[in-house]
């Protein structure tokens, strides 16, 4: 199946939750929909799923309105972020679910359903766990039986909110990979929301970076990693360091910056704001540098510098791989920076704390929030 | 270094006391136990031998009378209807304050709590005054031939009305406390509401209906005050239990009395028991975990 999303606004009180999303979603495809909390990514997937309703827009699938329809006739695979399994019922019991509860004319027979929950056990590798309850399962498995119950109405669209975000880091990184697989194989047109890039990037074939409830950007992981399409996108996937700089026929320039290795850019002359990761930048010891090494730390395979700006007196952090870093680096030492890769953008101020908080658009705007979003920043 | 190794061989030797974190254990378990043996259990121990004092074929003449026989199956008659009401409506209460959102839903909650505030007799004499055949109530039952007061449907209306809140109140919090995000996963699966009703909010909150509807019959089994106004306790007719306990005591007859205390005291206990028996099994996915 294939989904278009037109124009579609929501709002809860004075707060805009959507502001116009636009959205088409080819058969087959695996989206993400990537954003910190509050970009409004959640709202959409539960608009999708006919469990919340928005205030203008359209909705169409296969070319058919969705809006008129409740949830219980789209036929939708939802899978919750803490899972919602039936706390009452068995595993078998709970994939079955779907099944059981259809129009006794369209109902399979026991024999079928029972045929059914096999099948999807064994192809979600656990049919030991047929018998159990909820509560005896971990993590990991509660959200196989969850994907087995959202899978088991073959659904024309499978919907997961934040899919690993009940799961402990470890877990995590074993399931994406099993998760990619499964739903490969199953082929079935899903959508995923997540606020972590990562997860987003190895998982999805094509991922939607969202902002204060619009599409900042839609591409492939690559696209997106490499060429963010705006500052948000930039800050988001952990272009943390923000240097000033001066363009001149297409390249950066700046005092204690060697920007030779960044290609040209077709834009304007004039002052621009070049976005690095601190891992895409060299220092070069010199004496006459610009920036001065506060702090040197090592975790092992890494070592992360904190600088700070001799001219503007910001702080600058770089993380380089501790077997290439340059002889010479001490603390109280001085350094040139050479990007390696970065993005330019006409020059916006720095991130400052309350412009944090305006473009997480706070539908709550509460201190907890923002933390969560400047971790996420900073990841 | 070998100070160190002689600590430690001395505290693996030695069976260490383990220091509970939560202060004042002992002194707030012993009051409890003994509150519990003094006012609770010592009464119905009491009872118990005083019961046993009567001798089983002397129990079973009292008991099987025809006026003790007739009072008990009253008591069980009306309090069962009066339990089958409170069941259907209480759920129905607890769902719409839970549920529904209308003005003026604090102020009904708070009359819910009415029927326990509510000293029994005041009830009983309120609901008499509205049913008797000049009431207001009454006055229109009573040409359609339906009569309340001094009838069973009296002695069953006055044990709803006290114990209704036990159902709404039990009820209600486990309501709240249910996330709609299972309604929501079951509506995805294409569940109609009733379905979703019956298969996944009715069995997560079918531990504490039951312990409500229990505690509800209990209530009623044992409830006097509001009963003895509207029943009109004509013997053989309209006599509770209770009542009947109460005129054997002054008539001085204490075995007779005691007699009927023990068999509303075995009902009490035995459904006390069964209910947490269905309840043990309904949360038997609660028990095990990982």
């Amino acid at each position: 199946m294939s989904m278009t999303i037109a124009h579609m606004s929501r709002r809860f009180g004075a707060t805009e939750v959507l502001r116009g999303i636009d959205l088409t979603v080819a058969r087959g495809e695996l989206v993400a929909l990537l954003g910190p909390s509050g970009s409004g990514k959640t709202t959409l997937l539960k608009i999708i799923a006919g469990l919340d309703w928005p205030d203008a827009g359209t909705l169409e699938v296969n070319g058919e309105d969705w809006l008129p329809k409740r949830a219980q006739e789209r036929r939708i695979g939802f899978v919750f972020q803490h899972y919602a399994l039936f706390a009452h019922m068995t595993v078998a019991e709970n994939i079955a679910f779907g099944l059981t509860v259809l129009p006794r004319a369209t109902r399979p027979s026991p024999r079928q359903i029972a045929d059914k929950v096999q099948e999807l056990l064994g192809f979600l590798q656990i049919p030991q766990l047929a018998g159990r309850y909820p509560a005896e399962l971990s993590g990991g498995q509660r959200q196989r039986v969850a994907l087995g119950r959202a899978m088991a109405i073959s659904p024309q669209l499978l919907l997961l909110d934040e899919p690993f975000g009940a799961l402990d880091a470890q877990v995590r990184r074993d399931l994406r990979r099993w998760l990619r697989e499964v739903l490969v194989q199953a082929g079935t047109t899903t959508v995923f929301v997540t606020h972590d890039q990562e997860e987003a990037f190895e998982l999805a074939d094509r991922v939607v970076v969202m902002g204060a409830g619009r599409i900042e950007q839609t591409g492939s992981p690559e696209e997106i990693h490499d060429h963010p399409a705006s500052p948000f996108v930039a800050r988001f996937l952990g272009m943390t360091v923000e240097l000033p700089v001066t363009l001149r026929a297409g390249r950066a320039e700046a005092p204690g910056i060697d920007a030779s290795a960044l290609a040209r850019v077709a834009m304007a002359d004039g002052a621009a704001t070049l976005f690095l990761r601190p891992s895409d930048i060299t220092p070069v010891p010199d004496p006459e540098g610009r920036f001065t090494i506060r702090t040197i730390a090592s975790t092992g395979a890494m070592l992360r510098l904190l600088l700070t700006d001799g001219a503007g007196g910001t702080e600058v952090e770089i993380e380089i791989p501790r077997r290439l870093a340059p002889a010479g680096l001490a603390e109280g030492g001085h350094v040139r920076l050479r990007p390696e890769a970065g993005r330019l953008f006409a020059r916006t101020e720095p991130l400052s704390q309350s412009a944090a908080g305006a473009f997480a658009t706070a539908h709550d705007p509460d201190a907890g929030r923002q933390t969560a979003l400047s971790k996420e920043f900073t990841r | 270094m070998s100070s160190l190794a002689n600590i430690d061989a001395g505290a693996s030797a030695r069976p260490v006391r383990h220091k509970r974190v939560l202060p004042g254990f002992g002194l707030t378990m012993g009051v409890t136990l003994s509150y519990v043996c003094v006012i609770v259990l010592l009464p119905v121990i009491a009872l118990v031998l005083k019961g046993a004092e009567i001798g089983p074929e002397r129990f079973w003449a009292i008991v099987t009378a025809p006026r003790t026989f007739a009072a008990l199956r009253l008591t069980l008659s009306a309090a069962a209807m009066a339990t089958v009401f409170n069941a259907l409506y209480g759920l129905l209460m607890a769902w719409v304050l839970v549920r529904c959102e209308f003005p003026g839903k604090r102020i009904v909650d708070a009359l819910m709590d009415i029927p326990f505030a509510l000293p029994t007799a005041v009830a009983g004499l309120a609901l008499s005054a509205l049913f008797a055949g000049n009431g207001w109530y009454g006055a229109i039952l009573e040409p359609m031939g339906i009569k309340v007061v001094y009838t069973i449907w009296g002695v069953a209306l006055a044990m709803s009305f006290t114990s209704i809140p036990f159902v709404v109140r039990t009820v209600q919090p486990v309501l709240e406390d249910l996330d709609p995000q299972y309604e929501q996963a079951a509506a995805t699966l294409g569940a109609s509401s009733f379905t979703i009703f019956r298969k996944v909010v009715f069995p997560a909150i079918l531990p504490a209906f039951m312990t409500g509807v229990t505690l509800s019959f209990a209530r009623s089994l044992g409830e006097f005050g509001a009963v003895v106004f509207i029943a009109g306790n004509l013997p053989m007719q309209t006599e509770i239990a209770s009542l009947l306990a109460v005129i054997r005591l002054e008539e001085y007859d204490y075995n007779g009395a005691s007699a009927i205390a023990l068999v509303l005291l075995a009902i009490a206990l035995v459904l006390l028991g069964v209910s947490n028996l269905l309840q043990a099994r309904a949360l038997r996915y609660k028990g095990a975990t990982a």
